[in-house]
């Protein structure tokens, strides 16, 4: 058996990803399949944070939001183009979170999840404030247009949305995995897992945190400004702490030290409530609860992590069976 | 063996390992504490002397076996094992920071069921200098006063077997002489069971009556103190001064 | 002039149920360096159960003890079966066992009560304000509650057996398993007692935001706002930070930016205290004393 690089497996699926929607999938799955690339980023984000630089955020939702509002505004009061918002909302998110970051990340864990928590209860009062209303449109909240698809391709616009944001998504997904492979990333891993070590080394603790925040909640930022340019609306009461705490548990149930944890979890946030929310309005969260505790007691490495053992099982059990090299 | 001890020792360790994790410290030790006596264990740092104690109390996982007043305390939890009247002073002295001097020494009687009142009364005689910071933050204390409250603290339980882990540790010489002075005084008038852990050989020969010396989690030599206190050669060869 | 001292009493009343559930914090946390997040829903969960016992016809004050119980013998519960196995887990794990209660509660909750507003009935009757207009009877009443429950918390701590155990099991384990004193037992029964004080402080809120699942997320906020302020490792900080927060709250509310951001003023709170203060008003360096 010739040996397959890795690069052509992630090639592979990124082409089917891209492809396979657009003949099979109706619009609403296609938009559904949007939101999975949104979340996935989104979570992607947190995972840098908190799974990466060993930093519980629980405010994520915040930097979705400020993504969010960011491109719905844009597009809303200036008429900026869909695609040029989100180089903005990067920057605007990223600095929210540095701002937020900064008084945190010096005291250290807990603290930081205090101070996001609470910026994630907040944040839908703040979007409805009066001062703002001209801007985000107050309880209201802001609609847009959705965008079509240029060069005048035959393809609706769901679907070139779709493309479009796992264009975005897969940017991100291989910058996000070149940074946590490059010497960056193993500072940062030295922080997670050794600090007094790190620092002892000569690792800045408080820049790195800092900046993996501030990256982290850029790259959150983006997943809010595609949502606002997939779903076309924005309102404060998508933005709640709800959407943090489902966040978190993509997060969690997905893997937090690792990227294609962040996929997992996606899924899982997407279609799972779908799934649930047949039975009861509440059993969605009443689900995410036992299974946030379940992970944290049976699973701690996340779906990711539970894949990685199973692999590595398969593949021990393939060499010794059929000398068979792993694809 | 100069002892005219003929009760059943309070404490007959038989064949005891323990350590940390992956981490071996001990390797098969002997010994026992004389009811009533007082029983040092010397030994450098590291060799095992904290680990030994800390298996008697509990604290640490264990084979072989630890034999209190003939019963066997291996799988007992650390509380259990206070409350049958183990008095421990750890090394480090494990203050209550936050607490009163009077609330440590309080602390020290909790699993008591009778009056304390007299006790902590009678432990203040030994340690006047506590009594003249009763209501003060324990933290606020100095080394010496830290570790006198550590004992108090563990006499408070009123131990059959007291277990004192490095009671000179890192306070001068000048306090150091007055801590065993006033352990002295405890052991004549307590009569308490002791088991004494002290880097500072001489010093522990001058209250100990028997002695065992630790190397790297094994006994090597042992036998009654003012045996060992005379004998020039081993004290050079064992204790190094 | 008479506005004011009306807001500030008044924000006295509030203040008294931040300082409650905000002492509940403190306690978790000076025994398990963990902040619950789940504190506010435990206390809205146990306020349902109040008025599920009420409806079935029980006297205000029977429900109210029974409630205390359930939410004591929960909280003893909870430390047990969830807590305890996680104890000497990362912060991750001990973040996401909180949050999944947090979730647990709040859904279970609306699914059992639904997510319409309740009102919740206050033992000390609606009549006429008191003290020409400084006080409704409801305000004066829970704040004798609140305050009476803060006062028997600090006895308790301070004077008996138990409570100096409790201390000493939080300050220093290891230390008190030397002196006999069964560390796990006294964390499951601090983690009762907060739940306890945290059902009060349900019991005395919900007359006057209405019952519903989502009730206590402003007041989590808020005691967290006065557990940091005054230090959250101080008891009593907390109890001074959270009868503050809610001084803050209405003279905020009143004059500075309106009702609208009273939760981002609770933010910005904890924010400041974070940059100016992080030790807050009480915290560490001082002698703290319940």
């Amino acid at each position: 058996m010739p040996n397959i690089p890795p690069q052509f497996g992630i090639f592979l699926f990124i082409v089917a990803a891209a492809v396979l929607p657009l003949v099979f999938a109706s619009g609403y799955q296609t938009f559904q399949l949007t939101m999975v690339v949104i979340y996935a980023l989104s979570v992607l984000g947190k995972n840098l944070v908190t799974g990466f630089g060993g930093q519980v955020s629980l405010g994520q939702g915040a930097f979705y939001a400020v993504g969010a509002y960011t491109a719905a505004v844009l597009m809303d009061q200036w008429d900026v183009p869909y695609w040029a918002t989100l180089p903005i909302a990067a920057i605007t998110s990223g600095l929210v979170g540095l701002m937020l970051g900064l008084p945190a990340l010096r005291l250290g864990g807990l603290y930081l999840a205090l101070v996001t928590f609470a910026l994630a209860i907040s944040v839908p009062q703040l979007l409805k404030y009066k001062a703002f209303e001209g801007w985000t449109g107050g309880v209201q909240g802001i609609v847009v247009s959705k965008p079509d698809a240029p060069f005048n391709l035959p393809i609706s616009s769901d679907s070139w949305i779709y493309l479009f944001s796992l264009a975005v998504g897969v940017v991100f997904f291989l910058a996000i995995t070149n940074l946590v492979n490059s010497r960056i990333g193993r500072a940062l891993k030295a922080i997670r897992d050794q600090p007094l070590a790190a620092e002892a080394m000569g690792v800045e603790l408080a820049r790195y945190k800092t900046l993996t925040f501030g990256v982290g909640a850029m790259v959150t930022g983006i997943g809010g400004a595609l949502s606002a340019i997939a779903v076309g609306f924005v309102s404060p009461d998508s933005f709640t702490i709800a959407l943090s705490l489902t966040l978190f548990v993509g997060m969690v149930v997905g893997g937090a030290s690792s990227i294609s944890g962040a996929i997992y979890g996606a899924l899982f946030i997407q279609f799972i409530p779908n799934i649930a929310e047949e039975i009861s309005k509440a059993i969605p969260g009443v689900v995410y609860g036992v299974i946030l505790i379940a992970v944290m007691f049976f699973a701690p490495g996340g779906l990711a992590g539970v894949i990685a053992n199973q692999l590595r099982r398969l593949r021990a059990a393939r060499v010794v069976g059929t000398g068979r090299a792993p694809s | 063996m100069a002892d005219t001890i003929t009760e059943k020792p309070i404490l007959e360790v038989r064949g005891l390992h323990a350590g940390y994790g992956q981490v071996k410290v001990l390797h098969g030790m002997d010994f026992v504490v004389n009811t009533g006596g007082v029983t040092a264990l010397l030994g450098a740092n590291g060799a095992g002397k904290t680990t030994t104690l800390r298996a008697i109390s509990g604290m640490v996982r264990t084979t072989g076996d630890i034999l209190y007043d003939g019963e066997r305390i291996n799988a007992l939890s650390t509380e259990a094992i206070a409350a049958m009247r183990v008095g421990h002073v750890p090394d480090g002295r494990g203050t209550f920071m936050e607490l009163t001097v009077e609330e440590n020494l309080k602390l020290g009687g909790y699993t008591r069921r009778d009056d304390t009142a007299a006790d902590l009364e009678r432990i203040c005689t030994y340690f006047p200098k506590l009594k003249q910071r009763f209501r003060q933050q324990a933290g606020t204390l100095s080394g010496g006063e830290q570790q006198m409250l550590a004992i108090g603290r563990a006499l408070m339980i009123k131990p059959r077997l007291l277990l004192l882990d490095e009671p000179s540790f890192g306070l001068a010489p000048l306090i150091v002489r007055e801590i065993f002075e006033i352990m002295r005084q405890i052991i004549i008038s307590e009569r308490t069971s002791i088991l004494l852990v002290e880097q500072n050989a001489s010093l522990a020969l001058t209250i100990a009556d028997m002695a065992y010396l630790l190397e790297t989690g094994r006994i090597v030599m042992s036998g009654p103190a003012d045996e060992i206190r005379r004998d020039e050669s081993l004290r050079r060869s064992y204790l190094g001064y | 002039m008479e506005g004011v001292l009306h807001q500030i009493v008044s924000g006295i009343a509030t203040g008294g149920i931040y300082a409650s559930i905000a002492l509940a914090l403190v306690m978790i946390f000076l025994a398990t360096h963990h902040i619950n997040f789940a504190q506010g829903e435990m206390a809205m969960f146990s306020t349902y159960i109040a008025l599920t016992l009420l409806q079935l016809g029980l006297p205000y004050w029977a429900a109210f003890l029974a409630t205390l119980v359930f939410s004591f013998v929960m909280g003893v519960i909870l430390q047990r079966i969830l807590l305890e196995p996680l104890a000497n887990a990362p912060v991750l794990a001990s973040v996401g066992a909180f949050l999944g209660l947090l979730l647990i509660f709040n859904n279970v909750a609306g699914w059992l009560f639904s997510y319409t507003l309740k009102p919740f009935p206050s033992p000390f009757g609606v009549g006429d304000p008191m003290f020409g207009g400084m006080f409704s009877r409801h305000e004066l009443g829970s704040t004798v509650v609140t305050m009476a429950v803060l006062l028997s918390v600090w006895a308790f701590f301070r004077f008996t057996r138990l409570g100096l155990a409790m201390r000493g099991a939080a300050y220093n384990p290891v230390s008190s398993r030397l002196v006999g004193v069964p560390v796990g037992r006294m964390l499951a029964l601090g983690w009762g007692l907060a739940a306890g004080i945290g059902a009060i402080a349900g019991m005395m809120v919900a007359p006057v935001v209405f019952l519903d699942p989502n009730m206590m997320g402003g007041v989590l906020l808020y005691a967290f706002a006065g557990a940091l302020l005054g230090g959250i490792t101080s008891p009593l900080g907390a109890v001074v930070g959270g009868v503050m927060m809610g001084v803050i709250e209405n003279l905020a509310g009143a004059y500075v930016v309106g009702t609208e951001l009273k939760l981002t003023t609770a933010l910005v709170i904890i924010v400041l205290v974070l940059v100016v203060k992080p030790s807050g008003l009480f915290g560490k360096a001082l002698a703290s004393r319940v």
